[in-house]
């Protein structure tokens, strides 16, 4: 009896892996208890799902997001970190080769899928809105329907960790390796779901997006009159719509082989193992601009904020982001310049690819232009944005370098491409979302994050993540191939390894500081009374800070790029009342009603999920059904609707000041 | 004062060269050992130059705004808060990195065309390289001998790499010769290579397959041609031909040492399965 009870604990819960696996068990069960404790101590069950599980309100969402991608950064860092702590020395065995195999599988899935993409999808949720004068997202209910897919396909992908074991064939997944063959276990398949249902929100959230950007601006925002960064989300929904079908459909190829016998990427039976790097890279070139578009839309506001003057080249801006994501879908071959192509092949997507370097170095002039006769403002803010511009660079330029096919020979799969990849996802989104969220945090929160502790975390980031990657560019070049779980002494790897690790070390560093500086400014908060405490430009900031749940009491009109601006700075005419609202121009408004079928549609998706993973299709089909279920009331939901009173407007603005 | 700056100076100079002498002697790819490395370095000197204008340009303009337009107070510095463009400007840097890319597209393409034929005249040796479940096998089918785990070749003469794979995809990377091609299961590739010296050339997998992928490093002894012909006839003579249990052994997914054959069994099995293998009669 206690022999195959322990049986079943090694195969589903790993426990014959050692203390790793017993410590976080313990810790997930505690974590667990810890927070239901305090919900039930606290009495806020209630609260909790009444003003978030069941929100349907895009602010609420964002910030959710965010949340979630902080957890998601803590998770992948801590990978970042096992992995740096493995190859600080030659010859460790601090991790064997399984192990070490499953932390860098993860830590890029999460980084990517979970981490970067929430948070850019949190932003857009907070400011998008906010920036065209909206009141809501077109489709609140989807919006929700996104976020929960998304929570819950990174809970299930974090939980493989202590359940059935995580996946181990690298974030790109490549076939035959991936295939059934060669990855006996459950941990692939918890790859293939989780992204699957990660992926379907997100195509939502594409259409979502699309569909407020071009029906819900405030009157007179022509396209050409939109913030930089509306336009840049806007670009990023089309690369979405077009992009994550291919990896839908890619995953569940995939799934088939894994699943039901299918032979779409097997050796045998006349599977193409080719065909999935082709379309994983269909869909992970465009992906990587998916995840930078949004940042470069982040840096055009803060830089024209915090230089105090208008963004420089608003058409090239656009025609740039536009250039961009038609150029994106050209150039997947450059990820496998080495797999026999052909040199026409090659020479077309090495040009094709050189080709992005062109309107992304016009992007580049632009910011710094915008700084030309400006007066630059250093907050911490602005310092993530500054520091984009030079790290960013490094980035991309080698990414030129690697675009070159015949050089690419060399440094492909070595540790220079791990060093480049690392420089715009990291200089780009990361330093972008950070740049966003000391930007627009006091419109959410109603308080600004403390500018000195958060320089403090800025500096020790920055500095810190250039000690880190920087050495890679030569480990490469010394022949140190990616994805290696050791290395032999006596190569000279060694040193450069160890300046990795330390810097790593002072990456987590910078972390930990800036939860500290969120932590702290929680606590002491410098509140935002005016709403609009960076002198804005953009219309989020002509409305109180946090922004009430309607957003706009009355919709504004807008005149120009830069609406806000112009209102503060009207030429020639009296300056316009800025802060306070025109009571008699206030009308109910219409709202959206809370649900909770987001909530329970994701719940069973995340069910159903676990069941296919596991092949126990009497869990994996009812889940689904429930699915369906969900879908379907939801097309008979008449009712879903509440206006919002004008006395209850009254009342929160009177209470804003505004009135 | 000058004193101390001429030592400075020369204490520079001393740091930089034991950089260079100490770090960059262990830079493979910037100390390439043949024709298809030499020539790829070209275009990866090329690009860094080319690169390093950019950098330069950037960098420059970056530190001059931040200096020049940092908020001061009191200053009066020009503060032009509705600037938003600036044709001439604009065209230029748009034109500048067309022009730099035309500059980089164009050897690049030359090279790429280069790399699939024969880097040299010389009569080219075929080696077959297949990647087998983390290990390398090396296959001479003029000679009928095969290595595992580490090739011999002669120097200053063509190689012709047969790409070839049991199990899942790899990499073949020997960074002092060139760089690397794919081995994939059930398609032939090939990648041309060439040692101008004799010597030893560490080559490894470049693409992750698994957990025993570190363990794909290889060797590569470039020998002179008549130690190379006196290699290969002791290998005919002295080492043991493949049985079928070697056979077996060198498909399955596994990590051997070093070996070498007489005589080597032609792979017959369905190329993911080598357990499959197993079961079919042998055709040759
Ligand atoms: C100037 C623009 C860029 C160029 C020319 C460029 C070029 C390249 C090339 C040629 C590769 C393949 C190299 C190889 O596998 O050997 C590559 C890989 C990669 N790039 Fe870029 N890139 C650029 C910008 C970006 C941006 C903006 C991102 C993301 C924010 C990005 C993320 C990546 C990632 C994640 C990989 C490799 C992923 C993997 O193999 O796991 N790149 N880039
Ligand atoms: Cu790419
Ligand atoms: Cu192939």
């Amino acid at each position: 009896m206690l022999h195959s009870l322990l049986q079943l604990g090694d195969k589903y819960f790993m426990w014959n892996e050692g203390p790793m696996i017993w410590t976080s068990d313990v810790l997930i069960v505690l974590t667990s208890l810890g927070i239901i404790g305090v919900l039930t101590y606290l009495k806020r069950w209630n609260w909790l799902w009444k003003e978030w599980l069941t929100t349907v309100d895009h602010k609420k969402i964002g910030i959710m997001y965010i949340i979630a991608a902080f957890a998601m950064f803590f998770r992948g860092g801590m990978d970042g970190l096992i992995i740096r702590a493995q190859l600080a020395v030659p010859n460790n065995q601090f991790l064997n080769a399984e192990h070490y195999d499953q932390v860098f599988t993860t830590h890029g899935t999460i980084m990517i899928l979970f981490m970067a993409m929430p948070f850019i999808i949190g932003l857009m949720n907070i400011a998008v809105p906010l920036q065209i004068g909206a009141r809501d997202v077109a489709f609140p209910y989807l919006n929700a329907l996104s976020f929960w897919l998304f929570f819950f396909a990174a809970l299930l992908f974090n939980i493989s960790f202590v359940i059935g074991g995580s996946p181990d064939a690298g974030w790109t997944s490549y076939a035959p390796l991936a295939g059934p063959f060669y990855d006996t276990g459950v941990g692939e398949n918890y790859y293939l779901i989780s992204l699957q249902i990660t992926g379907i929100g997100t195509i939502a959230t594409g259409i979502n997006f699309l569909v407020t950007i071009l029906k819900m601006r405030a009157p007179g925002m022509t396209l050409m009159k939109m913030p930089m960064f509306t336009w840049s989300i806007l670009v990023t929904s089309i690369i979405i719509i077009f992009a994550f079908p291919v990896l839908t459909v890619t995953l569940a190829l995939l799934m088939f082989d894994r699943l039901f016998g299918a032979q779409f990427f097997s050796v045998t039976h006349g599977g193409l193992p080719m065909m999935w790097a082709n379309l994983f890279w269909i869909w992970g070139h465009p992906e990587v601009y998916i995840v930078i578009l949004p940042a470069f839309g982040v840096f055009s506001e803060v830089v024209s904020t915090f230089s105090h003057k208008r963004l420089f080249g608003y058409k090239a801006m656009v025609v740039s982001m536009v250039a961009i994501a038609i150029l994106s879908f050209t150039t997947w071959v450059h990820h496998f310049f080495t797999m026999g192509a052909g040199a026409s092949v090659n020479s077309f997507f090495s040009f094709s690819t050189m080709l992005i370097a062109v309107p992304t170095g016009v992007k580049m002039f632009n910011w710094l232009f915008t700084m030309y006769k400006g007066r630059i403002q250093f907050t911490t803010s602005m310092l993530w944005a500054l520091a984009f511009i030079p790290n960013f660079l490094i980035g991309g330029l080698t990414g030129v370098m690697l675009a070159v096919a015949p050089a690419d020979y060399q440094y492909h799969n070595s540790y220079f491409l791990v060093a480049h990849f690392h420089y715009v996802l990291i200089a780009g989104t990361v330093f972008g979302v950070f740049s966003g969220l000391y930007y627009w945090w006091p419109k959410m929160f109603g308080h600004i994050l403390n500018e000195k502790i958060g320089k403090w975390a800025f500096w020790i980031f920055m500095i810190s993540f250039n000690m880190t990657f920087m050495p890679m560019y030569f480990l490469g070049l010394m022949g140190m191939t990616r994805r290696m779980y050791t290395y032999p002494a006596g190569l000279g790897w060694g040193p450069l390894n160890m300046i990795e690790t330390i810097g790593a070390l002072g990456m987590g560093l910078g972390f930990v500081v800036m939860v500290y500086d969120i932590v702290y400014s929680i606590r002491h908060p410098e509140k935002d009374l005016t709403g609009d405490p960076w002198d804005g430009r953009t219309l989020e900031w002509s409305i109180p800070s946090p922004a009430p749940e309607y957003n706009f009491a009355v919709i504004p009109e807008v005149k120009g790029i830069d609406a806000y601006w112009m209102m503060k700075h009207p030429k020639g005419q009296e300056p316009e009342p800025t802060k306070a609202v025109d009571k008699s121009k206030i009308r109910p408004i219409h709202m959206p009603n809370n649900s909770y079928r987001p909530f329970i549609i994701s719940v069973a998706f995340f069910v159903a999920g676990f069941g296919f993973i596991w092949q126990w299709y009497w869990l994996g089909i009812p889940g689904l059904i429930v699915v369906v279920i969900g879908l379907f009331l939801r097309s008979f939901e008449y009712d879903d609707e509440h206006f919002i009173s004008t006395e209850e407007i009254v009342q929160t603005e009177t209470a804003a000041g505004r009135l | 004062m000058q004193f101390l700056r001429k030592r400075w100076r020369a204490v520079l100079i001393f740091a930089l060269s034991t950089l260079m002498l100490s770090g960059c002697g262990k830079i493979v790819v910037l100390n390439p050992q043949g024709p298809v490395a030499t020539e790829e370095l070209h275009l990866i000197t090329w690009s860094f130059g080319l690169m390093m204008i950019v950098v330069v340009a950037v960098f420059a303009l970056f530190a001059f705004m931040l200096i020049k337009y940092r908020a001061k107070k009191g200053s009066k510095i020009d503060y032009q808060p509705e600037q938003e463009g600036n044709r001439l400007l604009e065209t230029v840097w748009t034109v500048v990195p067309i022009l730099i890319i035309i500059a980089l597209i164009i050897p690049t393409i030359k090279t790429t065309y280069a790399l699939v034929k024969p880097p040299s005249t010389g009569t080219p040796v075929v080696i077959k390289a297949v990647s087998a479940n983390w290990k390398w096998m090396f296959q001479y089918p003029g000679q009928g001998i095969e290595t595992v785990n580490y090739v011999v070749i002669p120097a200053n003469r063509p190689i012709e790499f047969q790409l070839d794979a049991i199990g899942p995809m790899n990499s073949l990377w020997i960074p002092a010769l060139g760089g690397q091609e794919y081995s994939m299961p059930g398609m032939l590739m090939r990648l041309w290579l060439q040692a101008d010296h004799p010597g030893t050339y560490v080559g490894r997998s470049a693409n992750f397959s698994g957990r025993g992928f570190v363990h794909m490093v290889f060797n590569v002894i470039a020998k002179s041609p008549s130690d190379y012909a006196t290699w290969v006839q002791k290998v005919k003579t002295t080492a043991p031909a493949m049985t079928m249990a070697d056979y077996q052994k060198l498909t399955a997914q596994n990590v051997v040492h070093t070996m070498t054959f007489s005589h080597y069994i032609k792979f017959f099995g369905p190329r993911n399965n080598s357990m499959n293998a197993l079961y079919r009669a042998p055709n040759s």
